[in-house]
């Protein structure tokens, strides 16, 4: 038994390898006809539509709409996110009037208001950067409040005991004793906001990355379509893996 | 009564908290009202609350809206029964496997949050423009909370049940039916109050994009054709929608199930 296990291949690798087997079985079964190749793409076209479609669709002004769209929403939600997580912490009788309305605007499925934020802001950048921020604000403001409230008394006793004014415990002992929390609040919002930012793009034809696959399903180019939803899916993996390494980083520092 | 009782017992009856939400809803819908009426923003972008009232009251009344209610019920059901049922199966193998579990994780972890109204084009192509295409994308958006729900569920399972269960010599199926599901039913209505959340989006999404029935097409043609307090009251049933099976859901798996049991 034990041999056995040794021999085993690593479960990186184990996964990886079915998935790269599983697109292989396929491009055998496209191949051999039994999927229909006016339906799927094989997996070998969609690699070699990667090359086309960054070289023909403008694929760095595209990556920099969608970035920019979603550091403004996010940008945005940070700010005010903050603000009313601050307040919610400052002032009790709000926390408790309108914590569950907070809870309840985080699971509210905003998104589905974008025909309303069109007709508010038109087919612009806006629409898709309000529903961003808003979709965002929810998880900062209960990070916010959550990180808030669970710094330490001691903490607190001490910048008492120095006699900090109010706006000094803030700064030199509520926040930085809260950061690791907000992070996670800002990671929450951020992955929303990156989420609702490709979906509205797509949904309104408008802007970067969401647009294109849009546009390349409208033109029935099936690899291109294939390949810039795979890009789309490696760029958002790789930015909550970024998002991901930079709480580890925070934590530490707590 | 006196004047002294009768703040008394009215202090009674509104505390300082529901005063204030009062005076909240109060302020907003009076800003509403003003700003509607004031005519700064595009005319009819804000439609007064008696036109928004009205076109709620009609759309309740409206057979049409309950029709097309009961196609997105119809999707949303499926959605969870092949989204949910294969997030179920895959979490609970994943979890009971720490080996497969370890090759697979990473790929729920990071796939999950990734927007999946992007994959509709090629839902559109596999099921057709009619229901199965909402379906598979309702599907396709809550399997991957339901399976990370089940993972994590299944880990937690205490090893003393599933040590009785070997002990009797129970089979794989009763092992899953007698000792794994009863254990983790709070992870799992967890995760469907999660999936059932991102279904709603991914199904109602992809009715807005190509459809001629459900809610989303309801909403998208309420934005064709201009009609603002139609729209309001379309999106204020939905979200009322949602937010109440939510509720339903977190109080079943919580305090509600707590009390029953």
């Amino acid at each position: 038994m034990r041999e056995a296990r040794r021999y085993r291949l690593p479960p990186i690798a184990f996964g990886l390898g079915t998935v790269i087997l599983a697109f292989a079985v396929i491009e055998v079964l496209i191949r051999a006809d039994v999927i229909s190749q006016y339906v799927m793409p094989t997996p070998w076209q969609v690699l070699l539509s990667f090359g086309r479609v960054v070289a023909e669709e403008d694929i760095p002004h595209r990556f920099l709409a969608t970035a920019g769209e979603c550091l403004a929403a996010g940008a945005l939600m940070s700010v005010f996110g903050m603000l009313l997580g601050v307040a919610l912490y400052r002032f009790r009788l709000l926390r408790a009037a309108t914590e569950t309305w907070v809870a309840a605007f985080a699971a509210a499925p905003l998104v589905l208001a974008y025909p309303l934020f069109l007709v508010i802001f038109g087919r612009t950048a806006w629409t898709i950067i309000m529903i961003g921020f808003l979709s965002g604000l929810a998880p900062v403001a209960l990070k916010t409040l959550e990180g808030l409230t669970g710094v330490r008394p001691a903490l607190l006793n001490v910048g008492r005991s120095f006699r900090l004014t109010p706006a000094q415990q803030f700064w030199k002992v509520l926040f930085p004793a809260a950061v690791p929390t907000i992070f996670v609040g800002f990671r929450l919002g951020f992955i929303f906001a990156l989420i609702n930012v490709v979906g509205v793009e797509f949904l309104i034809n408008f802007g970067g990355l969401g647009q294109l696959i849009n546009e390349l399903a409208e033109r029935y180019d099936l690899p291109g379509t294939y390949a810039a939803i795979t890009f789309v899916i490696l760029v958002s993996v790789l930015f909550f893996i970024a998002l991901e390494g930079i709480e580890r980083w925070l934590r530490p520092a707590s | 009564m006196t004047d002294a009782s009768l703040i008394t017992s009215s202090r009674r009856l509104l505390s300082p908290v529901a005063a204030l939400r009062i005076g909240i809803v109060a302020a907003v819908l009076g800003t509403w009202e003003i700003v509607a009426a004031s005519g700064l923003l595009f005319r009819d972008v804000v439609p007064s609350l008696p036109a928004i009232g009205k076109a709620l009251g009609q759309l309740l009344i409206d057979p049409v809206y309950y029709a097309n209610l009961g196609v997105t019920v119809g999707e949303l059901l499926g959605a969870l029964a092949v989204g949910g049922g294969l997030g179920l199966a895959v979490g609970m193998v994943l979890g009971a496997n720490a080996y497969l579990g370890k090759a697979f994780e990473e790929f729920l972890y990071y796939l999950g949050p990734t927007p999946k109204i992007i994959f509709f084009p090629v839902m559109l192509l596999w099921f057709g423009v009619d229901t199965g295409s909402k379906v598979a994308m309702g599907a396709l958006s809550c399997f991957f909370p339901i399976a990370v729900s089940a993972l994590s569920g299944m880990r937690q399972v205490d090893g003393v049940l599933i040590r009785v269960g070997r002990s009797f010599r129970a089979s794989t199926w009763q092992m899953v039916t007698k000792i794994y599901l009863p254990a983790m039913r709070h992870p799992i209505v967890n995760g469907l109050r999660l999936g059932l959340g991102v279904a709603i989006i991914g199904t109602l999404l992809a009715e807005t994009k190509m459809s001629n029935q459900g809610l989303g097409f309801l909403i998208i043609q309420t934005y064709t054709t201009f009609n603002m307090p139609r729209m309001y009251a379309l999106l204020i049933t939905l979200f009322l929608l949602a937010i109440g099976l939510n509720a339903l859901i977190a109080w079943f798996s919580g305090g509600g199930a707590a009390r029953k049991s």
